[in-house]
């Protein structure tokens, strides 16, 4: 029982994590119908620009963090603007090879600029953590889970609560009917790939400080972000959220209570099960009509 | 489109014509290693000990006349790469012998490759038993198998009060043959094992395994793994309040990489370690020692690579120390000079002993195995047995 409550704390903070990881993701395929190879190179960025400011520049933890989101953002816009705009008339297929093509880059970037190993960043959170009883849960996973907690519920309001979440909702309707009632559309792509980016390297800012940040952070996380997507359904941005805590809870127990050898495993055999049953996803989104 | 087509053949061309310049006066040793990846940080230490013995060896006139040339491969911590860099170096690049390929899993894929080209390899940190006794006369290794290790740990086992231990380790050759022999070490002794936990070699999150290991009654956790997924683990023990004795193996712990980086976390556990680079005149060749530390830090190499990049370095010096004692430089000239050589390493004397089934031996060194523990954020020596 003990343990089972001390998984269940360890599941609730990683799901946050992936939950973030998943609604960047699936954001921009749902708005832009982009597959963004690059997402983990953007949070693998979040976590070198979170070294930087926080060690490099010695700035405080708790203004590193933005400065890493703010980075973020603007880098995505900087991708969208050079790599995607030109791109937007071309099929699927190229976008892909010119993101994977620009993760490649990405990656070997940091490897080139930063060396292979390992930078920890120092967190002003005291290492002794919190106990309840025999439930230890340490001051920087809860932080990070708050963070995690409360970026998903910002994008969530900006999604469904601002003009600019309401023409992003428009856009990925229908972007043509969108682009006549005078939404700018363009303006809208950079917007969403910017969040996107923007919330991978928010994950990367806030896990570099509780685990290292190396130049393959982003490989797992990558492959964690498509899985939870693919859960979550295409496009959702609650699916994506839902997804992540069942990936995570699926994980931890799988871990725990049957073999960590098949940790990784289990969170696809889930994933199987729900293609074969709802191949769409939890929750999937309306498709597009016309 | 034209102008770079032809500027690409004459790249081309010049490259293949520097190439035979080149093959013509050196000697050419194939490395292996992972650069990128997962071990990304333990293999670049390796290749940079290798760089300054080959420099060392250069400057001193090379061997049987000619300079050492390093041909420097990325495994990528993937042992199908590793294997496809093993031919590319064998079969492109023409090396007449190898070094590599830091990781067990990494080695053991690129075992079929020495033996389809009969050239052989000096395995430098490798440490599942596998490698020196499935029959393969081409493997030469100077890092000690997980069986070794344990032999050099037993003595420690009564002395340190073991009564139950569990294992965490990586989920490939050398974490799971680092727990199997291990175990049976400690079986003999009549110290109970509990659970055997594993994680993946680019595991971040390992909070599922430690919790279970929390609540397991055993007093220590024997753990196998290299210094990145280390340092998680130490920091993730800490969030999760787990106090046991520690004890890692492997010799790939870089420890004062790891008091950088979980700082008090680390605190207090213990690591079997092959290389003392914070007393070299401990070492069993403290002259040796001197002078790559001195090399090392005159390069700007961080020290906390030194536990690492050693093998590196003695396994080059073992290459050509064969190649010499080989008296050629082709493949089976070098092989024939594996046996005959017999020097001081940084961690004890380098000399094959016979491995493996009768007539397809491999070579195996017995180096020097020491047990350290991390307390104040500093590295002591504890002394093995009693």
């Amino acid at each position: 029982m003990d343990q089972l409550l001390q998984h269940i704390f360890n599941a609730l903070v990683l799901g946050g994590t992936y939950a973030l990881l998943g609604i960047g993701l699936t954001l921009i395929f749902g708005i832009m119908n982009v597959v963004n190879f690059t997402h983990g190179a953007l949070y693998t960025f979040g976590g070198y620009a979170m070294y930087l400011a926080a060690v490099a520049l010695g700035l405080n933890f708790f203004v590193a963090l933005p400065v890493a989101l703010v980075a973020g953002l603007v880098l995505g816009a900087i991708i969208e603007f050079t790599l995607l705009r030109p791109l937007r008339r071309s099929d699927i297929d190229t976008t892909m090879l010119v993101m994977i093509g620009a993760g490649i880059i990405m990656q070997s970037g940091t490897l080139w600029i930063f060396g292979g190993v390992a930078k920890a960043v120092p967190t002003p959170f005291p290492a002794q953590p919190l106990t309840f009883g025999p439930v230890s849960l340490s001051y920087v996973n809860l932080f990070v889970l708050c963070a995690a907690v409360a970026l998903i519920a910002i994008t969530y309001f900006t999604i469904n609560g601002t003009k600019l979440g309401r023409a992003m909702r428009a856009t990925f309707q229908d972007h043509d009917t969108a682009a006549l009632m005078g939404v700018n559309v363009s303006l809208i792509y950079t917007a969403t790939f910017a969040i996107g980016s923007a919330l991978a390297s928010a994950a990367g800012a806030l896990l570099g400080p509780v685990y290292v940040v190396t130049p393959q952070m982003g490989d797992l996380a990558a492959v964690k972000a498509f899985a939870i997507v693919i859960l979550g359904g295409l496009g959702s941005i609650s699916g994506a959220t839902i997804g992540g805590f069942i990936l995570a809870f699926a994980e931890e127990l799988g871990a725990g209570y049957i073999s960590s050898g098949y940790r990784d495993a289990m969170g696809f055999l889930i994933i199987i099960a729900v293609l074969l049953v709802k191949p769409t996803g939890l929750f999937a989104r309306a498709e597009r009509i016309g | 489109m034209l102008m770079s087509r032809r500027t690409t053949l004459a790249a081309l061309a010049f490259s293949l014509l520097a190439g035979t310049a080149f093959a013509a006066d050196t000697i050419k040793i194939g490395v292996n290693e992972p650069l990128t990846g997962a071990f990304a940080a333990s293999g670049t230490y390796v290749v940079n000990g290798a760089k300054i013995a080959a420099d060392e060896i250069n400057a001193k006139g090379g061997i049987l006349g000619k300079k050492v040339e390093l041909v420097i491969e990325d495994n990528k911590s993937n042992p199908t790469e590793a294997a496809s860099v093993a031919e590319k170096l064998i079969t492109s690049d023409k090396v007449p012998v190898l070094m590599g390929a830091w990781g067990s899993s990494l080695t053991l894929a690129t075992m079929p490759k020495l033996e389809e080209y009969s050239v052989p390899m000096l395995v430098e940190t490798s440490s599942s038993g596998k490698i020196t006794t499935s029959g393969n006369p081409f493997i030469f290794r100077i890092s000690p198998p997980s069986s070794v290790e344990a032999e050099a740990f037993e003595p420690s086992v009564k002395k340190l009060g073991l009564k139950k231990v569990d294992f965490l380790v990586i989920n490939n050759d050398w974490g799971r043959g680092a727990a199997a022999d291990f175990s049976k070490m400690l079986k003999a002794n009549g110290v109970e094992v509990g659970l055997v936990e594993t994680m993946d070699q680019s595991a971040q999150d390992m909070s599922a395994q430690l919790a279970k290991l929390k609540a397991s009654d055993a007093d220590t956790i024997m753990v196998t793994s290299a210094v990145d997924q280390l340092t998680l683990l130490f920091k993730q023990m800490a969030a999760l309040g787990l106090k046991k004795r520690i004890i890692t193996t492997g010799g790939s712990q870089n420890p004062d990489q790891i008091i950088a980086q979980a700082g008090a976390a680390a605190d207090g556990t213990m690591h079997l370690t092959t290389f003392l680079p914070w007393w070299p005149e401990k070492t069993p060749n403290p002259e040796a020692t001197a002078y790559f530390l001195g090399e090392w830090k005159k390069r700007g190499f961080d020290f906390a690579g030194a536990t690492e990049s050693f093998r590196g370095y003695d396994g080059i010096r073992t290459v050509a120390a064969a190649i010499a004692a080989g008296g050629g430089t082709d493949p089976a000239s070098i092989q024939k000079g594996f046996w005959k050589v017999d020097f001081m390493g940084l961690n004890g004397p380098i000399k094959f002993n016979k491995s493996g089934p009768a007539g397809k031996e491999s070579g195996q060194s017995k180096p020097n195995v020491y047990i350290i523990e991390i307390s104040g954020g500093k590295v002591n020596q504890v002394q093995l047995g009693g």
